[in-house]
Formats: structure tokens, C-alpha cells, sequence
């Protein structure tokens, strides 16, 4: 019999209930993460039937994807700074955590932000916990070696009422990387090059182990990154072995364990990386030494080139032609020199303190180009005063960039903040899905670096001769 | 959750690949506290001009599509983001049942929860189905198949559980609610 991969460790700890033939496995959550969007409907649900939240205790709840990125000192200010809807959605999150008695990281908090961001930032995430969010980019919080999925509205109502989701046991994956990551090349290039290798639908029924010599050299942020994507390769989730890095990222965090109980989890923890006799359904293998920033051309994530290279010949595919038409773009042209309108610096992917530094590094003592846009949103509060005390503000300012408050903001644009129809965005971002950031918005998906060095240049452009 | 048991309709096809949730259901249509009332919203920036005027080419658009339950689209439909808006969307425009080569995995669940069976059929049947719009077919939950005009019956995989409780209409919620001594012995069992 094969060893056990980290994958199933975690799924088998967590098992209520087997799954049989009638039945799929009752698996327990330890920590629901939830925000004002997917959970209204889910409150609903409870209330219709008379349900409690079983465990307040085990649920984090924030505001992100709606909230404005301008200055709110109360919950009074939303009324004049949003439009009606998104007021009110953050409102009944108000109400919903008030009544069912969840601690609230809203306005005010100095923990709130992009659920993905504040989860690892608090220590609330950790090695072999099974976590779950009404977000698909729950995946982020693998690179712990936690096991973390997006689940639907419905299927919140079923954690807040049981702790425990029902689920098949997925396949497994096992991604290696190895190779040293060239200079310019980053985390986020790793990630676009694998979904364009397996495609947007390759890791479908499947929960993916990113191994290998690479990702044991990345910091927590940087793993984050990778994981945070693996769902637009379609996986269940993406998993990373714990191991020191991890540790020392956890360690004296909120709620990080302390004393005797921290010396536990971390014996607990790294016995958690599969075993080297582990079985994974399937394997694929990558080497990053001559890796080349990556920029998306299409409309979703797995139409990507290296930055060097030209947009592919055309395949003769309805899916193609679409969406080199709405890019407005053509096959076999260079994606380097396209005109670009708006830069924007954020979301769960790329808004932590590490991608705040690249990009005020490339800035420092340059300019935003005239006919570019840039924002720059920090995915919490904390990152938000952080960078503010190594004042990495001051630059993004004296560069010409917009300087906000923390949030989800224009990665899908439903707090207000939105490329125009027709303009070219490049997006640190997750998805450069049709119309994500704005109805006609188009998006090239980039790392902090190349959206940098596009921002002063004006068009795309390439990091490595930027540094 | 309404019972499913079976549908017969002409289909409406979306030839597309790797239609994201994004497209079935944008996010600026995400504020909304309910569950209901999407269906207007569905495919909304396929679907009409910037007038909000209908465009008459888009497939949802077309004489008898609003009739239609059973919707075609290319391989890997509901991919990305994980709303729960989109399968509400579509089956409050009327659809009970959505035929790919390949469904994304979020979606499927959240499909199965609100009564909109997700049907994998095989390249050649999809590449027919495609090229025939409007065709007269049969989704049957309780034998797990596919029925194409010509009769040929194709089985489709579907969890016992997930179809149980579209027979049956009723929530899993009931069913994790009846585990609550499990979930209590696994609570006090652990570290």
C-alpha cells in the first residue's frame, strides 16, 4: 500500500461521516471564512428555518468585495459613498453578524480586508485545517497546507448550521516545479505558465500538490499566489507542504497557537507533506530556470504567452477569434508595445506587502505614464499601514498612482471602481474573464513587476528592463 | 428546492468554450440579497446592447428560447468564480438542466442544489447537439439519462446522493441536520 499525500491526510482527519454509495463523506470545516456578498441568501436560509450558527467561534467574517476603496470612518459614511445596493448588502452583513453573533472585521477593524488576505494574516490560517469561503480563491489558503475550496451560498448556509459540508473524495494532482526563478520572473508567472500548460479545465475533479524544489525556496506570499490561482485551472484546490517557512510565517500571529499547544501544532504540522511513497491520480512537471514574465491575451487565463512572444496563430476556434475580437487584438501580434489605459495593483492575488515593494521599487523616481491610470489597492488594513510605514505610499503618489484603501476593488469591479468599456487594463489580478472589470473592460493579466513597468511606460512592457 | 425528475424540451446552444460564471451572471448583478429574480440578468452582457435592448442573434434571444429548459454549451461551462447567482440565474430564466463535454466543479455543485441537472455527454453527441439548435430532447433523473430525438438513450454520471435529492426535492440540509451527534462526538474528539 502507497503512502499518504498531504491531500489525503487532511481529508481523512477531517471525516465525520464516510462516504458510501448513498452518501458523500460529511466533512468538517474548521474555519468558514465569509464576506458580504455569497452570505446574505445563506442567512436567509437559516432563518427560514429557525437555525443557529453552530460555531460563531470557527467563523471569520469580513467586508471586501463590495466596500468602496475611499475613506470610511462609520458604517454611517456608506450611505453617501455607495450606491444603494452595495450599501445595503454591507448593511444586513452588519445585521446578519450582529445577530447570529459573529465577530465582524468591518469598518474600523484594523483586521478587515480581502478575506484571503486577513485569513493567513491573522493566523487563523494553518497547516491541515480544512477551510471553506463563498469564493472560489479560497484555494489561497493551501499554500499552508490547509485544505481550502470555494463553495456556493447554499452551501454556506450548510457550514453556518453544521460546521460540515458533504463532499466526494476528489482526485489528486501532483504539479512539480523546479528550477531557480530567473530576475523579473515571479510567483504569478509561475502560476499563468501552468495554466496555460493544463489549460483552464485541466485540474477539474482534482485537488493539486505544488512540489518541488521551487516551491520549497518561495516565501508564504509568493505560495500564496500560485495557490490563490489554482482555481482558474479549474482544481478543487491547490495544497503546498508545510515546512519552516510556513512556521515562521505563523508564528506569533493573533491566533497562532502559544506555549505547549504551539509546540504541538508544529510537531502536527510538518508531519502533514505527503508521503515520498504517495500515489497522486496525475502528475505533471515543469521547469521554471527559463521562465519569461507571462501577460494573459485573451479572455481567460490559460490564453497567455511570455512576454517576449506573440499572441499565437489563429486556432480557427469560435472561442479564439471572440476573444481576440473583444481585446481587441489581433493573432500573431506581440503583446509587448500594446497601449494600455489602466494599471491596477491588487487583489487576493498580488496586494501584499512583498508585491507593494516590487512595484514601489520599479516606481521609485519614475512616472506614471500620462495616458495611464494606476491604482494601487492593499488587500488589508494591516498591509495598508505597513506599507505606510516604510513609506511605500509617498512613491506610488509621487509616481502618479492612486493610493487606496484596502479591498477587492477593480479585480471585479463591483465596489464602484471599474475600467471603462474599451480600455486595456493591466491587472494584477486573478481573472481577466469578458467584462470582469467593468462591462467592455479588457484585462491582461500580469505580475506586480510587469504591471509596473507597463504603468511608466505607457504600454506593455517588459520588467526585466525596467529593474 | 423543487423536485426534478424529468424534462423534455427543445435545447438552446451556447457553442462557446469555457463560458465563466462571470458571463452567466456579471458581478455588478451580485448586490442583490435574494435569490431570486436573476433569470433578466443571465448572460446579460451576451445579451443585450448597451441600451438594454435585447440583441435578436444572441441564442437566448431567439423565437422559443424562452420555452426552453434545456440548455447546450461548450466544454467547460461554469467555470471561475463560485456564485451561486449564476445556476439561480439560469433557472429562473426556465432552464432545468444545462449538456456539456465538461462541467466546472463549484458550479456543478451549486447547480445540483437548485434543481438544474448538469449532463456530461461524450464529444460526439456534444458536436451533435451543438449542430442541431432547438433539438426535442429528455433528461431523466431517475435513469441518469439522455434522450436524443432519434431515441438513442445516452446514461449520464450523476452522484446516488445529488440525484436522490432532486427526486426527492428536498435540501441536504436536512440531511447534515439529522448528523448532529457525529458532528458533536467529532467536535469533542478532537485535539
Amino acid at each position: 500500500m502507497s503512502g499518504r499525500s498531504l491531500f489525503e491526510k487532511v481529508w481523512h482527519d477531517h471525516i465525520v461521516v464516510p462516504e458510501g454509495p448513498a452518501n458523500p463523506a460529511v466533512l468538517y470545516i474548521d474555519l468558514h471564512l465569509i464576506h458580504e456578498v455569497t452570505t446574505p441568501q445563506a442567512f436567509t436560509l437559516l432563518k427560514e428555518n429557525g437555525l443557529p450558527v453552530r460555531r460563531p467561534d470557527l467563523t471569520l467574517a469580513t467586508m471586501d468585495h463590495s466596500t468602496p476603496t475611499v475613506p470610511i470612518r462609520t458604517l454611517k459614511d456608506i450611505d453617501i459613498v455607495s450606491a444603494p445596493a452595495q450599501a445595503a448588502q454591507i448593511r444586513s452583513m452588519v445585521e446578519n453578524c450582529e445577530a447570529f453573533g459573529i465577530e465582524l472585521h468591518g469598518f474600523g477593524s484594523e483586521q478587515r480586508g480581502i478575506v484571503h488576505v486577513i485569513g493567513p494574516e491573522i493566523g487563523a490560517t494553518q497547516p491541515g485545517k480544512t477551510i471553506v469561503c463563498g469564493d472560489s480563491h479560497s484555494s489561497t489558503h493551501g499554500a499552508f497546507g490547509a485544505l481550502a475550496f470555494g463553495i456556493g451560498s447554499t452551501e454556506v448556509a450548510h457550514v453556518l448550521a453544521t460546521q460540515c459540508l458533504l463532499q466526494r473524495q476528489p482526485k489528486t494532482m501532483a504539479i512539480n516545479i523546479d528550477g531557480t526563478l530567473p530576475d523579473g520572473v515571479t510567483a504569478k508567472d509561475i502560476i499563468l505558465a501552468i495554466i496555460g500548460q493544463i489549460g483552464v479545465d485541466g485540474g477539474t475533479g482534482h485537488v493539486i500538490e505544488f512540489r518541488g524544489s521551487t516551491i520549497a525556496g518561495l516565501s508564504m506570499e509568493q505560495r500564496m499566489t500560485i495557490c490563490n490561482m489554482t482555481i482558474e485551472a479549474g482544481a478543487r484546490a491547490g495544497m503546498m507542504a508545510p515546512d519552516d517557512t510556513t512556521v515562521e510565517f505563523i508564528a506569533g500571529r493573533p491566533q497562532a497557537p502559544s506555549g505547549a499547544a504551539w509546540d504541538a501544532a508544529v510537531e502536527r504540522w510538518l508531519n502533514l507533506p505527503s508521503d515520498p511513497d504517495a500515489h497522486f491520480d496525475k502528475e505533471v512537471h515543469l521547469d521554471i530556470s527559463r521562465l519569461a514574465p507571462m501577460v494573459t491575451f485573451g479572455t481567460n487565463p490559460g490564453m497567455v504567452v511570455p512576454i517576449t512572444e506573440n499572441i499565437p496563430a489563429d486556432t480557427g476556434s469560435l472561442s479564439f477569434r471572440k476573444a481576440l475580437d473583444y481585446m481587441g487584438l489581433e493573432a500573431g501580434q506581440p503583446m509587448l508595445g500594446t497601449p494600455v489605459d489602466i494599471v491596477f495593483i491588487g487583489s487576493c492575488t498580488n496586494s501584499r506587502l512583498p508585491d507593494l515593494r516590487a512595484v514601489a521599487a520599479m516606481l521609485e523616481g519614475r512616472k506614471v505614464s500620462d495616458s495611464v491610470r494606476m491604482l494601487v489597492v492593499p488587500g488589508s488594513e494591516k498591509i495598508k499601514q505597513q506599507a505606510e510605514a516604510e513609506g511605500l505610499h509617498e512613491i506610488f503618489v509621487a509616481a502618479g498612482a492612486e493610493w487606496r484603501e484596502a479591498g477587492c476593488s477593480m479585480c471585479l469591479g463591483m465596489n464602484g471602481d471599474v475600467v471603462p468599456p474599451g480600455k486595456l487594463c493591466v491587472s494584477t489580478s486573478n481573472r481577466n474573464f469578458e467584462g470582469r472589470q467593468g462591462v467592455g473592460a479588457r484585462t491582461v493579466l500580469a505580475s506586480p513587476e510587469t504591471a509596473a513597468a507597463s504603468a511608466i511606460s505607457g504600454c506593455i512592457a517588459d520588467p526585466r528592463e525596467h529593474s | 428546492m423543487e423536485r426534478m425528475t424529468r424534462v423534455t424540451s427543445r435545447t438552446v446552444v451556447l457553442p462557446q468554450t469555457d463560458i465563466d460564471t462571470d458571463q452567466i451572471m456579471p458581478a455588478r448583478f451580485l448586490t442583490t440579497t435574494d435569490r431570486e429574480g436573476l433569470g433578466k440578468a443571465a448572460f446579460a452582457d451576451w445579451r443585450y446592447d448597451d441600451d438594454d435592448q435585447p440583441l435578436p442573434d444572441f441564442p437566448l434571444n431567439q423565437p422559443g428560447a424562452a420555452e426552453a429548459q434545456v440548455l447546450v454549451a461548450g466544454n467547460n461551462f461554469g467555470c471561475g468564480s463560485s456564485r451561486e447567482h449564476a445556476p439561480w440565474g439560469l433557472v429562473d430564466f426556465g432552464f432545468r438542466a444545462v449538456i456539456s463535454t465538461q462541467i466546472a466543479d463549484i458550479f456543478r455543485n451549486n447547480a445540483l442544489k437548485n434543481g438544474l441537472v448538469p449532463v456530461i455527454v461524450d464529444a460526439d453527441t456534444h458536436r451533435w447537439l451543438m449542430e442541431n439548435p432547438g433539438a426535442e430532447v429528455t433528461v431523466d433523473v431517475e435513469s441518469a439519462t439522455l434522450i436524443l430525438p432519434d431515441n438513442r438513450v445516452l446514461e449520464f454520471p450523476i452522484d446516488g446522493f445529488s440525484q436522490h435529492c432532486l427526486l426527492e426535492g428536498t435540501d441536504q440540509l436536512g440531511f447534515l441536520l439529522a448528523q448532529d451527534e457525529a458532528i458533536s462526538r467529532f467536535e469533542q474528539d478532537r485535539p
